[in-house]
This record gives structure tokens, sequence and C-alpha cells, in this order.
């Protein structure tokens, strides 16, 4: 087919990229501004090339928040995407059952970071929280203000508490779409119930997980508020998470440059992540 | 081998599915339900199979009560409108399913996936899965994992309404063949009258849950014990119009078309059934009857003519061979064979001659 060239066509795309700009690349550049350059305030900068990102790039501390960063991200992964699944299984298929369950799954999600930071701060106080009086008094010596296992723990749970009910919520959704002629077809075949589940069930619901992990990876990439009103990325730095570490030293030592170089650093391993994993997941889809 | 239902009937809630249901269906046939959607075809299916429990009743399978008997247990397969297939499997993988779990050795699992992907033009593309294929070969691979089992009974739920025209064309020509030396009994589900005519076998027409007449297909065809079974087989509808008889002379209540009639009942009123097809813009057979009407619509379809029109106050279809193009309104004659009509007495029964 022979395509028209027109150039008034553009006009139909600038308001997108006129968007785009205001909400994403404009205030990026500012970041970008800071971290090639040195600055003392009253509007002076200095060139500083690659200086700040090598900075970084060979630091100890940024090694070791981003080492955090990662177990953090892995372990809440781990936990909550088979927990969601499991969880989607067991919910029921019609009935009243359906809405109590989904009000009940949604609840969580609804709730404002800072207000479970708080909640669970109050809910662990290992002398008067009912989580950690009742593990102190069960025997366990448990303290998430002072001692690291515990810090971790809380953190971790806290996590799971909050966000497994979107990977459940995704999962159920997919889980509806398969029609029940599926399970006709291997219950008539005599599959077995793990049969059902790796071979229809899963692969059903690939796109819906491959959704959810990626929602869960880049949200506790970034998690900050929770653990930042928990327990402060305390006790030390145990818990402090890159944007913990990153709003320590922006705002805190107003180290600036360092500072902006670690955000773009951070943004590029969230876009590498998700393009990695995106492309790994997606690359057998055929063409549906 | 054969397949029975005695009393069958579904409830669910206060709504019944099935009305109680006699039916029984013999070794080496192909047994067609035909009815409309909700007209209880997949329910009825499903606890022939045993993926469902009647409420009541019995189902007899070689002489021996299967109610309630699960369904892995008896030896059937099913086909489905939507086609169903292991998404991760490849057509090989999925063809084979069936047989894995049954334990046959791999050797003999080949042999008999090769023959029939061989029968199902699946030869080529075994190692691809389900979603690389055309929605036509996804179904011939639904169609495989029935088939490669040596089910005694095999369900087909409307097997070719999710398919397009010309793949629907082909698979419909194809499925009596792949029946035709299979020591099992066929059980095939349609909306449409015509597929019924082309499996031949037996067919019973259902409506609304229940069987109104079951029997070999042309007999159910040429001789309907209702005018609701007629109903149900005929497509485009029937046409129906109210006759009075009185001795061998017949006309339409208003007088406008009278003929004689050989057929042996007593006077009165009746309703008689015209299948479109015996109306036409040409004279067919020796006792045809002109009457006019005023066009509705005029389509075509394939190498056949569709005319609605309108005779007083009443809509008639007629069906055509060849292309007739009408402009709506024009009025135009058409011709009825007599000798096809169908006479219903005031219960729709059928009126059985002599």
């Amino acid at each position: 087919m022979n395509k028209t060239i027109n150039q008034k066509a553009w006009f139909f795309v600038i308001p997108v990229f006129v968007l785009v700009a205001f909400n994403a690349i404009i205030p990026l550049m500012t970041v970008v501004n800071y971290a090639f350059q040195e600055t003392f305030g009253n509007n002076v900068f200095m060139w500083e090339g690659t200086r700040w990102f090598k900075q970084i790039m060979l630091s100890e501390r940024f090694h070791a928040s981003l080492g955090r960063q990662f177990l953090f991200t892995f372990i809440i992964l781990f936990i909550q995407i088979p927990l969601g699944i499991a969880i989607a299984l067991t919910m029921p298929k019609e009935g009243i059952g359906v809405p109590i369950c989904l009000v009940l799954m949604s609840m969580p999600l609804l709730i404002p970071w800072n207000v479970v930071g708080a909640m669970w701060n109050i809910f662990a106080l290992p002398d008067i929280g009912f989580l950690g009086h009742s593990l102190n008094a069960l025997g366990f010596d448990y303290n998430f203000t002072q001692q690291i296992g515990d810090a971790w723990f809380t953190t971790i749970l806290m996590d799971v508490w909050h966000w497994t009910s979107l990977v459940v919520l995704l999962s159920y959704a997919g889980l509806q779409s398969i029609q029940p002629a599926y399970y006709q077809a291997a219950e008539i075949d005599g599959a077995s119930r793990w049969a059902v589940f790796t071979k229809i069930e899963l692969p059903k619901m690939k796109k819906v997980l491959t959704i959810a992990i990626l929602l869960r990876f880049m949200d506790s990439f970034m998690i900050y508020t929770e653990p930042f009103v928990l327990t402060g990325g305390g006790p030390g730095n145990a818990t402090a998470f890159l944007s913990i570490d990153l709003v320590k030293m922006a705002l805190g030592q107003f180290d600036l440059g360092p500072a902006a170089a670690m955000s773009l650093i951070y943004f590029f391993i969230v876009l590498l992540v998700c393009w990695v994993f995106y492309t790994l997941m997606m690359r057998n889809e055929g063409n549906q | 081998m054969s397949l029975e239902l005695k009393n069958v009937e579904k409830k669910i809630g206060l709504d019944t599915h099935i009305y109680p249901t006699n039916l029984k269906l013999e070794k080496n046939t192909i047994n067609i339900l035909l009815g409309p959607t909700l007209s209880g075809k997949t329910t009825l299916m499903q606890i022939m199979a045993g993926l469902d429990k009647p409420t009541n009743g019995e189902i007899w399978f070689n002489e021996k009560n299967v109610t309630g008997m699960k369904v892995q247990k008896r030896n059937v397969s099913m086909v489905y409108q939507q086609f169903i297939n292991y998404p991760n499997f490849t057509v090989y993988d999925n063809i084979a399913s069936p047989l894995k779990i049954t334990g046959v050795s791999s050797d003999e699992i080949k042999q008999r996936v090769g023959k029939v992907a061989e029968l199902l033009k699946l030869s080529a593309m075994l190692n691809k899965k389900p979603n690389e294929l055309s929605g036509g070969q996804q179904q011939r691979t639904a169609l495989a994992r029935a088939l490669v089992k040596d089910s005694d009974l095999i369900l087909l739920d409307e097997p070719l309404a999710n398919l397009d025209f010309k793949l629907r064309e082909e698979l419909r020509e194809e499925l009596p063949k792949l029946f035709e030396d299979r020591d099992c009994i066929v059980v095939y589900a349609t909306t449409e009258p015509s597929e019924a005519l082309l499996l031949g076998g037996n067919t019973a027409t259902l409506l609304e849950g229940k069987v109104i007449q079951y029997g070999k297909t042309l007999n159910v065809y040429n001789k309907p014990n209702s005018l609701v079974s007629a109903q149900v087989f005929s497509d485009p509808p029937m046409n129906i119009t109210k006759i009075k008889k009185s001795g061998e002379s017949c006309s339409f209540l208003d007088n406008s078309v009278n003929w004689k009639t050989k057929i042996n009942i007593k006077d009165g009123e009746y309703k008689v059934g015209i299948r479109p097809h015996n109306i036409t813009t040409y004279k067919e057979g020796n006792n045809s009857l002109e009457i006019k009407g005023k066009v509705l619509i005029s389509e075509l379809s394939g190498s056949e003519s569709l005319i609605h029109f309108t005779r007083g106050n009443l809509n008639w279809v007629s069906l055509s061979n060849g292309v007739f193009q009408k402009n709506v309104g024009d009025e135009m004659k058409l011709y009825m064979n007599a000798d096809e009509f169908i006479y219903f007495d005031e219960n729709e029964r059928l009126v059985i001659n002599g």
C-alpha cells in the first residue's frame, strides 16, 4: 500500500510529547543537571563530568544498600507470588463469597503507605505492641528496633501483609477467565489437580502473573515510606534500602551531585530489570 | 453397547434445566441433539458424560447403571465449542495426553497419534503449540484428542460453531468419515438443522429442556411429531397457516388458496406447516399452488434466494434455488407444492394419514 506523506500528522502527536515532557522528562532533566555538576548554592554550578557516577559505582555504601534492596525484593517476590496464587486458588468462584473475599482482599491495598508503616510500628513494638509483646511473652527475644534479624522479619511481614492481595486479585482475575470447558476436558482425561494447575492454570495465568511480578518488583524495589516509618532504615543501616539511603544522601547530607547520580543509576537498574524480565517472559508467546 | 437415559431430570434451584427424559442411544450411531441455544443440549451431554449428575433418574451404559460414576472411569471424550487444548503442549503432546495418563506404551502412543494426526491433516504441525495454529487446526487438534483413545462415547458440543464458514464446511464434510468404523456412540449437539441432515444418523429435537422427538434424522425431518419439533428442525423458520378441510378439498381460512388432498383425515380446521424451500418462485411438483405476496426482504445465501414476504398480516419465508433479486414492496407470485404440506391438529400434533 502506498502511504501518503503528510507532515501535519505531527500535530496529533505534539500533545503527548508535551504531556510526557512535563510529567517525566523535565523533572528528570533537573536530576541529570545535578548529576554532572557540583553546586554550592547561589546558582553556581561547576562541571564534574562522570565523577559522581564513578564515585557512586565504587562506593561500598551504595553496594551495600543495593545488595539489601535486591535481597529484600527477592524475598518478598519469593513469598508473595506463590502465596498470592495459593490464596487465589482457594477463593470461591461464585456466590456470595466472591464479593466478601474481594473486599477483604482489597482492604490492605487501600491503606496509605505511611499508615501501614505506623500501624506495624505500633503493632510490633516489643513492650506495648500486640505482635512484639506476644512474641516476647512466648519466649522469643524479639525487638525490631535493636536486632537486625527482627527488623528484616518485621519489614518483610509488613510488605507481605500489604501487597500479597495485589497478587491474589490479579491471579484471581486470571483464573476466572479460564473457561470451565478446560477443567472438564482435564477431568475427562483424568488429569490430577497438580496437572490441572501446571498444565492449564499456570500457562493461562502467565500474562497476569508477568504483570504481577513486574508491579511487585518495581514497587518493592522503590519501597520507601513503609520501612522509613517502621524502622527508619535501622538498626544502623540494616534496613536502609536504596531509596532510604538516597534520601539520606540527598536531603540529610545534602550531597546533591552524588545523590542525583545515584538516582539515575537506580532508575536504569529498574528499567533494565523490567525490560529483561518482560522480554524473557514474553519470548515464547505466539502470535495471539 | 447402548446408552440409556431413564427418566433423567435436572433441576438447579427452582429452575428445571432438563425435564424427565427417556432416550436410548445405540452402538455405532451418530445421535444429533438439535435445538436452539438454552434448549438443554449441553446439560444433557454433561449428564451423559458424567460431568454432571442428574437430579433424578438413571443413566445406564451397557446394561449397567453408571449414574454418579466419575467421568474418568467412563471412557468418554468430549469436544467443545471453544477450542480446548493444553496451551503449553505441542499438538503431538496434546493428542497424546489422554493416552499418557492411562499408561499406554510410548511406541503405541506414537503410532496412534500418527494415525489420528494423519486422519485430521495435522501431521505437518505436530511440533507446534495451539496458539500458533488457526482456529480450524486448533479444533482439529481437539478432535484428534477425542478420537485417539477408543472411547465408548464421544460427545461433540457444537464443535463447528466457532469456526468461520469455509472451515466449518470443510470439517463438516470430514466428520461423518471420522466416526465411520468406530465402535462407539457419537452424540453431536448443534443448533443447525442443515448440520443434522448432513450428518444423518438419529436426531433428537430439543426445546426448553424437553426432548420433543427422537428417531432417524430423515424421519424426524419428514414426519415431525409436532409443530414444535418441525419448527426446531427448520431453518429458516417454517411457515404456518390455518386451513379448513371438507372432503377432499382444502383451503386457507380466507379461501384465497384451494387444493385437493388425498390425505385421509376428518373434516375440520388444521394448521399446516410449509417449509421455506417448499415455497419457490417456480412451479414444482404436480400439486402446485399459486400465492401472492408483498416482498419484505430479499436476500441471497450462496446460490439460493431467501425472500420474506407478507400475505395479509402474516410474514412468510420462501427459499428458492437460483439467484433472484426482488425489490422491497413488489407484489410477486410464488408457488407451493401442496403434496409437501405437513398437517397438524388443534393440539399441534402431527395428523397421521389414515
